[in-house]
């Protein structure tokens, strides 16, 4: 079977594009309520974290199976 | 209390987390084929899966909502969970303890107990840890429900019925293999989801320093304020956090709790079950920087007029629960509450599949084989296995509207510890370093360990006892009584053991090799450098722990 790196590489990734995305998305069409430290945009760079992390995870467990 | 408009893409994300763990429980079952499978995901993990697993499953309700909260209501005192209270217990399992479970080949933790001692021992165990486990089980369910009511707005009932039937459907297809799978996503999750508050509510208050000069000095401190119970948020004084806590406690639960040491009986050999435990008290000991500090904050927060913050009201008393989720609402933007909320159900999930994965175990094993049917089938057990993962958690969604009536999640989980794993740890520590510990010694010492804990709870509830009378001090919070009423049931259990233990017969030593000290062969270290060794890692962490309570002393 797969090992569980590679299903938290998925995971995370697929998380971290959304993330992202919708962080982008706010960066420039600002939501009508902000929440505090809207301006930080932590959408965008903890997406960022999130998705180059998934990244990491699939692509040094893509090849490798467990018993 | 105004509840969240999740957006779509708040939406998407928990479908994501949804679907991936039902997903990975529909993928895991193809590779679960017998009862070792199914019960010890096939004793086939590496350290590290069996490391995170194993702090993954106590990461649920207890430590999100709970100790956020209570870090509100108590002050930084609540670090002693994770540092006294847990890193020394990881340690000497992994170190001390592991060789006799490991190497005797159990299932369960009432398992060693029927070898060490007798069947009725192992019965008293299985039974009282299957009570135990639905009740946790409840727990996890109620604080779900709080996230869920608090975020969307949902009925309680439906609530609690969709989380259980989620954690039902991918726990009775693969058992352990799939909770330990959903243990690790839930882990990254957690981290990636959560670690973001503490992070912009640092920025917002203006860094860790100004956390520390902001908050009451009794809130700030670990041990400088422990010689006087009236002195610190917790009131209760250094011994009740050592003996009670950092002792019984701890020890109680980490070393023989089998919801915890289930994953490390899950690992590939002796050394990864060794380093099972060592390996997680290093993510152990970060977790205060999610729940302490978030719990600071929250605090400066509240008292900080103009700051639009404050806890829940819940039928006149204070919501310490609701820190965490507050919180979360006022940081986080459209995608990333659905992170937050994802990974908060995460965390519950976690500790619920963990309990039912650990309650299918001990009611196949310790009861329905060892009462039941003593020649079932591996196709029999299995079957039970999986029909005992549905009716856990059933009865669990009834144990939650009972915990419903709690204010705070935690004091309710020491209660329950205290009457189960304090008087254990006494019978376990007994039992693997004394050989002349007889069988009748355990089972009348467990049994008037977890009836003097019983005994003492309903004396404070019904007020027919003093609460100064168990913690020896004036001042005695709700948290100091439970810490010292573990402390006092293991001691009448280890008493009352060795008591019994003089006058009854004796078990032949053949028949305890591989389960006593002494009487066991010691670990073969051959060829195994010392930076590998499990020993290397636990002196590291010894040596962050010792650190970290210097610092904050």
């Amino acid at each position: 079977m797969k090992p569980i790196w590679y299903f938290v590489g998925l995971f995370l990734t697929a998380t971290g594009i959304i993330v992202l995305a919708s962080g982008v998305y706010d960066l420039f069409i600002p939501p009508e309520q902000k929440t505090v430290l809207a301006d930080l945009h932590a959408g965008v760079w903890w997406g960022a974290v999130i998705l180059f992390s998934g990244i990491a995870f699939f692509l040094a467990n893509r090849k490798k199976t467990v018993e | 209390m105004a509840t969240f408009n999740l957006s779509i893409v708040d939406w998407l994300i928990l479908a994501i987390y949804f679907g991936f763990i039902l997903g990975l429980g529909y993928y895991l079952k193809r590779f679960t084929k017998s009862q070792e499978d199914y019960f010890l995901a096939g004793r086939k993990n590496s350290a590290w899966v069996a490391g995170i697993a194993f702090l993954s499953a106590n990461l649920g309700a207890l430590e999100l909502l709970g100790m956020t909260g209570n870090t509100y209501k108590y002050g930084m005192y609540v670090a002693h969970f994770y540092w006294i209270g847990a890193i020394p217990a990881m340690l000497f399992l992994g170190l001390y303890m592991m060789p006799f479970y490991y190497s005797s080949k159990i299932h369960s933790v009432p398992g060693y107990l029927k070898l060490r001692f007798d069947e009725r021992t192992r019965v008293l165990n299985g039974i009282a840890f299957g009570v135990m486990t639905l009740l946790v089980s409840g727990i996890n369910l109620y604080a779900m429900a709080l996230v869920l009511r608090t975020f969307l707005g949902w009925d309680w009932n439906v609530s609690m019925w969709v989380s259980a039937a989620t954690v039902a459907f991918y726990v009775t297809l693969s058992g352990l293999m799939s909770a330990i799978f959903t243990e690790i996503i839930q882990f990254f999750l957690i981290w990636f989801g959560l670690f973001l508050v503490t992070i912009l509510g640092l920025v917002e208050i203006g860094g860790v320093s100004q956390v520390l000069t902001n908050i009451p000095a009794s809130f700030g401190t670990l041990w400088s304020t422990s010689a006087d119970a009236s002195q610190n948020g917790m009131a209760i004084t250094w011994a009740g956090i050592v003996l009670g806590l950092g002792f019984v406690l701890s020890f109680g639960y980490w070393t023989t709790d089998f919801l915890v040491v289930q994953r490390a009986f899950s690992a590939k050999n002796l050394r990864a079950a060794r380093l099972t435990p060592i390996i997680a008290s290093f993510p152990k000991m970060a977790v205060p920087v999610i729940v302490v500090l978030t719990g600071l904050i929250a605090l400066i927060l509240a008292k900080t007029p103009g700051s639009g913050f404050a806890l829940l009201q819940d039928g006149g008393h204070v919501n310490y629960d609701s820190t965490l989720p507050l919180l979360i609402m006022r940081y986080y933007p459209h995608g990333l509450v659905g992170l937050g909320v994802s990974a908060l159900l995460a965390g519950f999930m976690a500790g619920q599949a963990g309990n039912i994965s650990a309650f299918n175990t001990v009611w196949t094993y310790d009861v329905y084989r060892a009462i039941i049917n003593k020649n079932a089938s591996d196709a029999n057990l299995m079957w039970v296995g999986r029909i005992s993962t549905v009716i856990g958690v059933v009865l669990s969604v009834v144990t939650a509207y009972w915990a419903k009536g709690f204010p705070s999640i935690m004091d309710y989980m020491q209660a329950i510890f205290s009457w189960v794993n304090a008087p254990l740890f006494a019978t376990m520590l007994l039992g693997m370093f004394v050989v002349w510990i007889t069988p009748a010694g355990a089972f009348w010492g467990l049994l008037a360990g977890m009836g003097t804990s019983i005994a003492m709870f309903l004396g404070v509830k019904f007020q027919w006892i003093d609460p100064a009378r168990i913690t020896l001090s004036n001042t005695a919070s709700d948290m100091a009584v439970n810490f010292w009423r573990a402390w006092w049931a293991w001691l009448v259990c280890f008493l009352v053991t060795i008591l019994i233990s003089l006058f009854t017969e004796k078990k032949p030593k053949e028949e305890l090799v591989g389960l006593v000290k002494g009487l066991t062969p010691e670990t073969a270290r051959d060829g195994i450098p010392f930076i590998k060794r499990p020993e290397f890692y636990a002196i590291l962490s010894v040596v962050v722990l010792v650190v970290l309570n210097i610092y904050f002393w």
